[in-house]
């Protein structure tokens, strides 16, 4: 296979990741502390309108780095709102998730007509070659010369591993999420983390929509996302809750994605309709070995009521 | 008692609304008397600002208000009536509100239209893209030979491809997405049948994200000209901005803005001829019945060239002698 | 704990009473404080307000077209709670109901094509069948998965629907394309005019009402007898209500969280038929129309009871055409549609704690009423 279409094929697989990864990740803090937030599509679309806006209204790079941050804000407010919802009010999450969706769906559109109007692009984040890395064959340019948004996301992952493995707060968080009653009588205010992580779910997927709109598509349009928010929530039961998981995951997703992209480019003989439904089918498969059989938090998806449970 | 209270105050504000649904209501009932205010409804199934096919016919509407003073034409939409039982209704209360036409944009209505149009008569219906009127004498269907154009746009793609190497980003390979690229594909093979077309289809009319990855692995094997269809093919257009050489050939809208110096020609669906006409016909009284088809030879379709980009004299030659034959007749292009 | 006497027995029922009056006016309470934070939208956009819901209101219940619409997009509302219902109360919760409305209008589309000679009363029947055959089906992939594999529900439902979109969009582009589109070469993606024998009747002209509405109503009563009548039906429950139990009381669970997937993908396959056979009489792309998703919504309005589901889908499809309406009068984004939904939605299912705190009350007043009545007699 030719050298240049490798490299694409590995190029286009890390980037499509990105907001997989940034929005997966996120959930999963949300998840593993017992909230299942499905208004993640909802969250990215506000954070990618929120980020898009910014970036054309105030001059690169500040802009850019202003519009990450403020998507942040965006995703953190929508979580701030899902908590309440979801953890004070203890509402059936799988319902106030989606009503978080179409709000953030509707939201958004809004807010893009009345404000913007017409489709339009920005230059947005420039890939940042690695040096020294960006030069390994094949592999340097297409791992090594992406944004810093795509790096990020990547980055991601051992971070959150360190956090949720290493630190009192993972613990915290993995004790609310596994058996809240415990925690609780241990001085750990349930609620509490709850609220912090959904928001910083929240936060999470305010910067995977950014990835989007500022970085790997770098324009914004009503449902710009697609669903990709709940695929995103997909994979973290794919990953089994846990950050490598994911990881595998989004990048099983991601490569065959892109490579029936390359297959229908180069007329390999697979029919465009089979090859669309290639990463959904095969990662449903890849979840029938009994590889990734992590167990889910216990206590996910059930309010908490101290005396209740 | 809180209950009460509570069935109270719901009781009082519902009653408070309803007093206000009598004294306030809408405007848009039965025809001021006086001025011949001609009004349409038009019901799309994507957004007014989708840089494709619902934007095309919006903005043939507005065209015509400007022309004719917004005291003379009104128009009311409803957008992204993807929701076809919706669009259904739309169209039904359109149609009793006392409009003099009623268009619904999309091929998906067109059992909608075929029941609606039945009950009312004295209403002008138009319905596209599609060529049935179902033999009702107050339907008008509508419809574009995109292949036209498109073939138009494959033969200066063919000419300014240095590479050899085009791609075609589509969505889903079905209505005026497939003629337009079969179009394109001809024009291509008709002007230098060693270029080598690439499809790839990303099964979806909304996902943008997908044009783009599709968008560069066709920039990524080595195309120099991208084209491609629906309101998602933005994310085709990004790509080849992003990539700062690749070409752009766009249809149903005009999309140089998108990408100023690299769109080279859009294949632009111009809808105001046909309206005006059918508009006058409504106005002498003939509801309608027939089908108008966008072609290149009744100005239907326009192809503007893009001023922000250089084109060769050479090419811009064979783009005007592919017009010019598509005109006469001497260029078949199957759809 | 000895009985009550009957002057309790009669606050209690006063209490009752009273329960379902908060019971009603909480949701709408929450569809108000809704309506407000939107009224302050309008304002924004330069709309109305008042004028705004005065249309929605009686857009949906002042003219006989709100209401016949609000029915007819009740109905398969209705079918796909039904079978979320069922799920939910297997603890399972089932987002693959866009998937199962696919498959089952794909296969009403070509059951009815293909046996289009039949006379309607045979072909009618046969075909809802076909068409819960198939969404069952797509539900007990996910089933079985789950069961025999461990694959979360969740996961494999919303790939699932994905791949239905897709199959949908080959066989319109495929096989089941309307011929007249090729030679007419408008290659539209929609099947021919499905027979007129299948079409299920108008319960009035000129609406989008019809008998399945009926049908679907005859359902609820027939899920509520199956889930608290039978036994399969009680042990779907069990599940639902305490797991571990169950299994202690040799309850196959994942069986039975099987079949309340299947289950669910039938009604929602059903949900296809219907919305195929009775209001487009063919195939076409978008045929879902977002209801996998409200039916979920309109599910848990009605308290995931199967008759609730009822008044709930009704009024939630009346919530839908009447802020349809407002959009067609005011001219508005439809974006803000979807924004007032999402606040009903948010807002709806949030107010819920009030009416548990206010159970949870009263059934601890209720108790401490008996007991005290029993210590001072």
């Amino acid at each position: 296979m030719n050298e240049v279409v490798l490299i694409g094929i590995i190029a286009s697989a890390i980037s499509f990741a990105t907001p997989y990864l940034y929005a997966a990740i996120g959930e999963m803090f949300a998840q593993r502390s017992g909230v299942v937030n499905l208004g993640v599509d909802g969250i990215m679309l506000m954070g990618a309108y929120v980020g898009f806006f910014v970036a054309l209204n105030v001059p690169t790079p500040g802009g850019l780095w202003l519009g990450l941050l403020m998507a942040a804000v965006a995703g953190l407010l929508m979580g701030l709102l899902m908590s309440v919802i979801s953890v004070t009010l203890k509402a059936e999450q799988g319902i106030s998730g989606i009503g978080l969706y179409i709000f953030g769906l509707g939201l958004s559109s809004l807010l893009f007509r009345v404000t913007i109007g017409t489709v339009k692009t920005v230059d947005g984040f420039k890939p940042v070659p690695i040096p020294v890395l960006s030069g390994i064959p094949i592999i340097g340019p297409a791992l090594f010369n992406q944004s810093v948004v795509v790096y990020g996301a990547f980055l991601l992952v051992p971070l959150a591993w360190f956090v949720l493995e290493r630190t009192t707060w993972g613990l915290k968080i993995k004790a609310v999420g596994q058996s809240p009653a415990s925690a609780d009588s241990l001085g750990v205010s349930v609620n509490r983390v709850r609220y912090v992580c959904v928001c910083l779910g929240g936060m999470l997927a305010g910067i995977a929509g950014a990835s989007m709109s500022l970085a790997t598509v770098k324009l914004f349009q009503d449902n710009l996302t697609a669903g990709l928010g709940f695929i995103a929530v997909a994979l973290v039961y794919f990953g089994g809750w846990r950050p490598l998981g994911i990881l595998i995951g989004a990048l099983l997703f991601s490569t065959i994605n892109s490579l029936q992209n390359f297959m229908q480019v180069l007329n390999v003989g697979i029919s465009p309709d089979l090859a669309v439904m290639l990463p959904y089918i095969i990662t449903i498969v890849a979840l029938m070995f009994p590889i990734n059989r992590a167990r889910q938090p216990a206590a996910l998806n059930k309010p908490f009521e101290r005396g209740e449970n | 008692m809180k209950t009460r209270n509570a069935v109270l105050v719901s009781v009082l504000i519902a009653l408070l609304l309803s007093a206000c649904a009598s004294g306030a209501q809408p405007s848009g009932g039965a025809q001021p008397a006086g001025g011949e205010k001609f009004r349409v409804a038009v019901v799309m199934p994507s957004a007014i600002n989708d840089v494709a096919f619902s934007q095309s016919m919006y903005n043939a509407l507005l065209a015509i208000q400007k022309e004719v003073g917004a005291d003379n034409f009104e128009i009311k939409y409803s957008e992204n009536m993807f929701k076809v039982p919706d669009a259904t209704a739309a169209i039904r209360d359109y149609a009793s509100q006392g409009f003099n036409l009623v268009i619904a944009h999309g091929s998906q209505y067109k059992g909608s239209v075929q029941e609606i149009a039945k009950e009312f008569p004295k209403v002008a219906f138009a319905w596209g893209t599609d060529v049935d009127t179902f033999g009702l004498p107050n339907v008008t269907a509508y419809t574009a030979a995109a292949e036209e154009g498109c073939y138009v746009n494959g033969v200066l793609a063919a000419k300014v491809t240095k590479s050899k190497k085009i791609g075609v980003t589509g969505p889903v390979e079905v209505g005026d997405a497939k003629t337009c690229i079969d179009g394109f594909t001809q024009g291509v093979s008709a002007t230098d049948p060693s270029i080598q077309v690439s499809k790839t289809w990303t099964g979806s009319f909304s996902d943008v994200a997908k044009m783009t990855e599709a968008a560069k692995a066709h920039i990524a094997s080595g195309a120099d000209v991208l084209t491609g269809s629906s309101q998602s093919v933005v994310g085709s257009i990004g790509a080849a901005k992003d990539a700062g050489n690749v070409l752009w050939f766009g249809t149903q809208s005009d999309q140089s803005s998108l990408a100023p110096s690299l769109v080279v020609s859009s294949q632009v669906y111009d809808w105001v001829p046909s309206l005006k006409d059918l508009i006058g016909k409504i106005k002498s009284g003939d509801l309608g019945g027939e089908t108008y088809t966008l072609h290149l030879n009744n100005e239907g379709l326009k192809m503007a060239l893009n001023s922000g980009y250089a084109l060769s004299a050479e090419a811009k030659a064979a783009a005007d002698a592919a017009i010019k034959g598509i005109k006469d007749g001497s260029i078949k292009v199957q759809p | 704990m000895p009985p009550a006497s009957s002057a309790t027995r009669r606050k209690i029922r006063a209490a009752n009473w009273n329960d379902i009056a908060f019971s009603l006016a909480l949701p709408l309470l929450a569809v108000l404080f809704a309506l407000v934070v939107c009224a302050v939208i309008l304002l924004l956009l330069g709309v109305n307000p008042l004028e705004a819901y005065a249309a929605m209101i009686t857009g949906a219940f002042g003219s006989v077209s709100g209401i016949t619409q609000s029915i007819a997009k009740a109905t398969p509302l209705l079918l796909v709670a039904l079978g979320i219902c069922i799920a939910f109360r297997a603890s399972v919760i089932n987002i693959g109901a866009e998937g199962q409305i696919i498959l089952g209008a794909l296969a009403a589309t070509a059951f009815s094509l293909a046996f289009r000679t039949l006379p309607a009363w045979l072909l009618v029947p046969l075909t809802m069948l076909a068409g819960f055959v198939a969404g069952a089906f797509w539900g007990f992939i996910p089933g079985v998965l789950k069961a025999r594999f461990g694959v979360n529900e969740i996961l494999s439902t919303v790939m699932l629907n994905v791949v239905a979109a897709q199959i949908l969009l080959a066989m319109l582009k495929g096989p089941l394309m309307d011929t007249r589109g090729v030679t007419a070469g408008t290659f539209l993606p929609q099947s021919e005019q499905l027979p007129e024998a299948v079409w299920l009747p108008k319960l009035a002209p000129q609406t989008l009402m019809h008998t399945g509405a009926i049908v679907a109503v005859i359902l609820a009563f027939v899920v509520y007898i199956f889930l608290w009548r039978t036994t399969i039906g009680y042990r779907i429950r069990a599940v639902g209500l305490n797991i571990d139990a169950s299994r202690y009381a040799g309850i196959r669970v994942s069986i039975y969280q099987m079949l309340a997937l299947t289950l669910a993908g039938g009604f929602a396959g059903l949900a296809g038929v219907v919305e195929v056979i009775g209001v487009q009489h063919r195939l076409l792309e978008g045929i879902t129309s977002g209801y996998g998703f409200s039916g979920i919504v309109a599910a848990l309005f009605g308290g995931l009871h199967p008759l609730g589901a009822i008044p709930a889908s009704y009024l939630f499809g009346s919530l839908l055409v009447g802020a349809d309406k407002m959009q067609r009068a005011m001219q508005v984004p439809s974006s803000l549609v979807d924004v007032l939904l999402g606040l009903v939605v948010l807002f709806v299912v949030g107010s819920q704690y009030y009416a548990r705190k206010r159970a949870a009350r009263r059934a601890s007043t209720s108790v401490t009423t008996v007991e005290e009545e029993a210590a001072t007699a």
